[in-house]
C-alpha cells in the first residue's frame, strides 16, 4: 500500500465512511463526516501508524479539509 | 471611555482613523501612524480610574517575559513541567480576578479586557508548546498583538499567527479599498445591531416587562427570550464595530458569529456562537485533553472521553464569565446538552430515527432554538435573584 493508499485509509476509518477514498476533494468538515473529537483520532492514528507527528495547533481546518490537503500536508511533514 | 459605547468614541476613532484611511487608499504602510493611534486610543479607553491603567502595565509586562522567556527555553529544551508553570503563571492574573471579589477584598488584579488578553498569551504559549512558534518575538510584535485596541475589551480573540500575517502585510490600494467596504459596512451593522435593536428590545419590552407581562411566568417566559435576543445583539453589535475597526486598520480579525438562530442542534450553536471563544476552547482545552487521555488511554471508552472533554470545558467556559453561581449552572447546562446531543448522535447514526428532510430541520432549529434561550435565561442570573 502506498502512502496516499495508507492516509486515506486512516482517515475512512476516523470518519467511518469510505466516501473519502473515492472523493479526494471532499470538504470532510462541510460534509459533517469529522468533528473535533475525531480530528483528535485522525491526529492520534498518524502518529501511530504512519510515525508523522500533527500538533493540534497546526491542524487548520482551512488547509486540512480535504483527503487531498490531508495527504499534501503530511507529506510537507513527513 | 468605555469602547464603543458612546458617540463620543466613535466622533474621536473617525478623526484618529481619517489619517489611517488616507495612507491606505494611498497604498502607504499603515504600521507606524497605526502605533499612534493604538497608543492615543488606549490612553482614553484606559485613562478612567476604574479601567485599570497599573494593573494593565503590570499584567502586560509579565506575559511578555513569560512569553519571551518561554520561547528561549523552547529552543533548546521541552519539558511539559515548565510548559504547565508557565501558563499558570501566565493565566494567574486572570483568576486572581475572578477570585478576588468573592473574597470581598479590593480587585486590583482585575482591568478592561483582562480575560481576552490572557487567551491571547496563553494561545501563544501553547503553539510555542507545540513548535509552531520557533522564532523569537519582538516585544513590539508582542504588545501589538496583545493590546491591539480594537478587540482589546471583549475580543474577538485573534490568533497571533493569523495577525501577524495581516501586520506584516502591506495592502494595495484596492485590497485596502475592500477592507475599508467591508469595515465602514460592519461599523453600521454594529450601530444598527447595538444600538437601534438591541436598544429598542432592552428599554422599551425588557424594562417595561413588569407592565407587559400579567404574571410571574409569562414575565420569565417573556425574559427569557427577550434577553437571549438583546445578548445577541448587543455582543454582536459590539463585534460588528470591533472586527469592523480593525479592517479599517489593515487586520482582518475573526468573527464572532454566524447566524447562530438558525443552529440545528447544540454541537452546530457552538460552532456558531461566540465562534472565537468557542474555538479557542475547542482548540486548546477539549481536543488537548482528548489528545491526552488518548495517548496515555487512561479512559477507553470514546463517549467517555469526549463527554468528560465537554464537561471540562464548559465548566471551563462558564467559570471563566464569573465565578458565580448562574454562570457555574449555565457551563454545567451546556456540558449536559452537549453530552447530551453526543448519546443522540451516535444512537441515530446507529438507527436512522430521526428524519431527514426540510421539516425536520426546522424542527431541529426551533428545538435548538428554545434549548439556547433556556440556556441564556440561566446565564442571566434572573432565576436566583
Amino acid at each position: 500500500m502506498d502512502f496516499k493508499e495508507k492516509v486515506l485509509q486512516i482517515i475512512a476509518e476516523v470518519c467511518e465512511d469510505d466516501v473519502v477514498k473515492e472523493e479526494h476533494e471532499l470538504d470532510i468538515f462541510d460534509a459533517g463526516l469529522i468533528d473535533s473529537f475525531a480530528t483528535v483520532e485522525l491526529l492520534v492514528q498518524f502518529e501511530e501508524q504512519l510515525d508523522i507527528n500533527v500538533p493540534i495547533t497546526e491542524f487548520d481546518r482551512d488547509t486540512w479539509n480535504t483527503p487531498n490537503a490531508i495527504v499534501d500536508r503530511l507529506n510537507e511533514l513527513k | 471611555m468605555t469602547p464603543y459605547s458612546s458617540f463620543l468614541f466613535f466622533i474621536i476613532l473617525g478623526i484618529l482613523l481619517l489619517p489611517t484611511m488616507i495612507l491606505g487608499i494611498l497604498g502607504k504602510r499603515l504600521r507606524y501612524y497605526n502605533v499612534f493611534v493604538s497608543i492615543a486610543i488606549l490612553a482614553i479607553i484606559f485613562s478612567e480610574g476604574n479601567a485599570g491603567f497599573f494593573s494593565l502595565v503590570a499584567f502586560t509586562i509579565l506575559q511578555v517575559l513569560l512569553v519571551k522567556g518561554y520561547i528561549t527555553y523552547r529552543q533548546t529544551k521541552n519539558s511539559s513541567l515548565v510548559f504547565y508553570v508557565i501558563s499558570f503563571l501566565s493565566i494567574l492574573p486572570l483568576i486572581l480576578s475572578k477570585v478576588l471579589p468573592t473574597l470581598a477584598v479590593d480587585n486590583w488584579a482585575s482591568f478592561l479586557g483582562i480575560s481576552y488578553l490572557t487567551f491571547r498569551a496563553v494561545q501563544i504559549i501553547i503553539e510555542t508548546r507545540d513548535g509552531l512558534i520557533k522564532e523569537q518575538i519582538s516585544i513590539y510584535q508582542l504588545v501589538n498583538f496583545m493590546l491591539f485596541y480594537p478587540t482589546i475589551s471583549s475580543g474577538p480573540i485573534d490568533r497571533f499567527r493569523r495577525f501577524q500575517r495581516d501586520e506584516e502585510k502591506h495592502w494595495t490600494p484596492e485590497e485596502y479599498k475592500e477592507l475599508l467596504y467591508k469595515g465602514i459596512n460592519k461599523i453600521f451593522l454594529g450601530f444598527l445591531y447595538k444600538f437601534i435593536i438591541g436598544y429598542t428590545i432592552n428599554s422599551y419590552f425588557i424594562m417595561n416587562l413588569d407592565h407587559i407581562a400579567d404574571g410571574k411566568f409569562t414575565y420569565h417566559l417573556f425574559y427569557m427570550y427577550s434577553y437571549s435576543l438583546y445578548l445577541f445583539f448587543d455582543f454582536a453589535g459590539y463585534t460588528a464595530f470591533a472586527v469592523g475597526v480593525s479592517y479599517m486598520m489593515g487586520i482582518r480579525s475573526p468573527e464572532n458569529f454566524n447566524k447562530p438562530f438558525i443552529s440545528r442542534n447544540i454541537k452546530d450553536f457552538w460552532n456558531r456562537w461566540h465562534m472565537s471563544l468557542s474555538f479557542w476552547f475547542r482548540d486548546y482545552v477539549f481536543m488537548r485533553f482528548v489528545f491526552l487521555m488518548k495517548k496515555k488511554k487512561w479512559v477507553q471508552n470514546k463517549m467517555m472521553v469526549s463527554n468528560l472533554g465537554y464537561i471540562l470545558l464548559f465548566l471551563l467556559m462558564g467559570v471563566w464569565h464569573g465565578l458565580a453561581i448562574q454562570y457555574i449552572i449555565y457551563g454545567a447546562y451546556h456540558a449536559l446538552m452537549m453530552a447530551g446531543f453526543n448519546f443522540f448522535e451516535s444512537w441515530n447514526k446507529k438507527h436512522k430515527r430521526w428524519p431527514t428532510g426540510r421539516t425536520m430541520t426546522i424542527v431541529s432549529i426551533v428545538i435548538t432554538f428554545h434549548v439556547v434561550c433556556f440556556g441564556f435565561y440561566l446565564f442571566s442570573g434572573r432565576l436566583f435573584q
